[in-house]
């Protein structure tokens, strides 16, 4: 848009004012100093990313083994040791939480976007963004206290931890299948009434389809999103040693846990204890990374782009 | 086509009261969806009101510290307060430099992949950054952090005595501002990309350099925007639990000093420290700290969103 280069100044006419140049000059050093200095900031902000990933795949690969993958932590004390246990809860407590979260919100954003007229929809639509910025921990706290209730003070389940990460993957998914929605141009919907086709079907057989394949690009940033959440979990399932199935009995470990256990109560020596907790974060930020990834060339691949 | 509109397979058979009652079936499963979103809100509010119930009834000297919830909440929040507003401090010039690189001074076949770097920070879990913090930043923080303290001492900012391992609340503030970046550009490079072309091209025809047409025209149109920003980024600072949980040492204090080890705790990272050890009432003065915590956030992104709404409504008007 304002990419065009500007015209560099005209030099001044031979025997014009002197001031004339000096002006010219002193605009021109400016605007040079607030490129170099946007362009230093640029650099500064994603030095941060680079050394993120540098640090994270650098440690993470001393115990980034066959181990690492197929045992628990039962009856490890010091080296060896594994993170199936934890790899196996997170998928557990994650998919719980897809598997809650994505009906909820995909119907939620077709309220929004197909029915929805007046205060109802404002309300929501605003209290969606709203519930966006919830601190995680406040929403580990809200499963808590809900099970507390249920259940008695000092419930430790996977469950309670899926729950608590649906709370922040609803609004997620409720606003990327919303923007989908909205890319589906309305020639289509039109195109179905005119056949008579009632507006369930619609939806059902012409709108979501042409959505889909953003809708579900939404869900895997959604599942990356909250996948590294540690907070809600370590005050919901528990830390535990291993392997558990059943997210409806008993403590459950997970990934990230496994990472901040690891790190803040190691044992003596403490290299195997750090060497784990910083493999679990190489295995993170690998689904995250490819979650992202995969949306991406999933959504350049089948989206909807229909709108120019 | 030969085929007429009642064979169209979209088309279902049965009469027209069926056809309803599938609509009716539908919209209301997508209504009560709706629903259950703002019950969920509400459910957190009461739920964790409940909860935290016994605490605010509790006489003053059973809840953890001995001198009632405020004097329990009221250190920690001014924890939450001071790494929060560190960090937008920082993040705010960043993300202005940030956005503009991304919508005015990087090639344009290079701004959408730029955009996605820089997305893939919100996308990095926040307990990698608190140990990214802990194992890189913070060492790296130990010579400034003395630097400061021997140069700047005199601001009480900067009292010291410099912490000998980067726990501090200064680098809780740098890593708290490499967080929040992500979601300040995100509403930032979206309105500056937006400035009205009559404007900027105006600007340049005036003979205006590059700098000048910024400063005229794009930074007035976002200004807001920028500040909207901002306050989204504050409340995700205030909220953030493991990077502060893993780099800061907590002594309790109560302090404006970023660079010594004796710093104030957080909410968020109080409740995820002591949460998994706690029993009986110490648990219901947690949740009641959360709930104050909910209620800040609440406020800042109510605020902020009411904000960027109004912003987007003018633009697209």
């Amino acid at each position: 848009m304002s990419a065009t280069p500007i015209a560099p100044p005209r030099p001044a006419p031979s025997g014009g004012e002197p001031g004339a140049w000096a002006i010219s000059r002193r605009r021109r050093m400016t605007d040079r100093v607030v490129t170099v200095g946007v362009g230093a900031a640029f650099l500064l902000a994603m030095t941060p990313l680079v050394s993120i990933l540098y640090t994270v795949v650098s440690k993470g690969l001393a115990r980034f083994d066959a181990t690492f993958f197929t045992e628990s932590m039962r009856t490890t004390v010091g080296a060896g040791g594994g993170a199936a246990h934890a790899i196996i809860g997170t998928l557990i407590i994650t998919g719980l939480a897809t598997l809650a979260s994505v009906p909820i919100g995909v119907l939620a954003a077709i309220y929004l976007r197909e029915y929805g007229k007046g205060r109802l929809t404002r309300t929501l639509t605003f209290f969606v963004d709203v519930m966006t910025g919830i601190p995680s921990i406040v929403a580990g706290l809200f499963a808590y206290a809900l099970f507390a209730l249920l259940l008695g003070p000092g419930a430790r389940l996977g469950v309670i931890g899926a729950v608590a990460l649906s709370v922040l993957m609803i609004p997620i998914v409720v606003r990327s299948t919303e923007e989908m929605l909205k890319v589906v141009p309305d020639s289509l919907r039109e195109a179905a009434y005119a056949l008579g086709v009632p507006k369930w079907r619609v939806i059902l057989k012409v709108v979501l389809p042409t959505a889909l394949a953003g809708i579900v690009t939404g869900v895997m940033v959604a599942v990356a999103r909250v996948i590294g959440e540690t907070a809600p979990l370590l005050i919901t399932t528990g830390v535990f040693t291993s392997m558990n199935h059943n997210p409806f009995d008993g403590r459950m470990e997970n990934l990230p846990v496994y990472a901040f256990n690891e790190y803040k109560t190691p044992g003596v020596p403490v290299e195997p204890y750090l060497e784990r907790a910083w493999a679990a974060a190489l295995v993170l930020i690998a689904i995250v990374m490819a979650l992202n990834l995969a949306a991406r060339l999933l959504y350049r691949r089948y989206g909807t782009d229909l709108r120019r | 086509m030969s085929t007429s509109r009642a064979d169209h397979p979209l088309v279902p058979r049965g009469g027209a009261r069926q056809r309803r009652c599938g609509d009716r079936i539908f919209a209301g499963a997508a209504k009560g969806a709706g629903l259950t979103i703002l019950l969920v809100l509400v459910g957190v509010a009461i739920f964790l009101l409940i909860e935290a119930w016994p605490a605010i009834t509790a006489p003053a000297e059973e809840i953890p510290g001995g001198e009632g919830l405020l004097a329990f909440i009221a250190p920690l929040a001014f924890g939450s307060v001071l790494g929060a507003a560190l960090a937008i401090l920082i993040a705010i010039p960043l993300a202005l430099a940030v956005s503009l690189f991304i919508t005015h001074y990087a090639p344009r076949r290079l701004s959408q992949p730029l955009g996605y770097a820089v997305d893939l920070l919100a996308a990095i879990p926040s307990i990698i950054y608190g140990l990214w913090g802990i194992a890189v930043l913070g060492p790296a923080a130990v010579g400034v952090q003395r630097w400061l303290a021997e140069n700047l001492g005199f601001i009480p900012l900067f009292e010291g005595p410099a912490s000998t391992t980067g726990r501090t609340m200064l680098v809780v503030g740098l890593v708290l501002a490499v967080m929040i970046l992500p979601i300040i550009t995100a509403v930032t490079r979206e309105v500056f990309s937006q400035t009205p072309r009559a404007q900027t091209e105006a600007a340049q025809a005036l003979g205006a350099t590059r700098w000048e047409m910024i400063r005229t025209t794009v930074l007035p149109f976002g200004r807001s925007a920028l500040i909207g920003g901002s306050m989204l980024g504050l409340g995700r600072a205030l909220g953030e639990t493991m990077a502060v949980t893993i780099i800061l040492s907590v002594s309790g204090a109560v302090t404006f000093n970023l660079i010594s080890s004796g710093n104030p705790s957080t909410i968020a990272a109080n409740i995820a420290l002591d949460f998994p050890e706690s029993s009986g009432l110490d648990v219901n003065a947690l949740i009641a700290s959360g709930l104050a915590l909910f209620a800040i956030t609440l406020l800042v992104n109510m605020a902020a969103r009411a904000l960027i709404n109004r912003i987007e409504r003018a633009a697209s008007a």
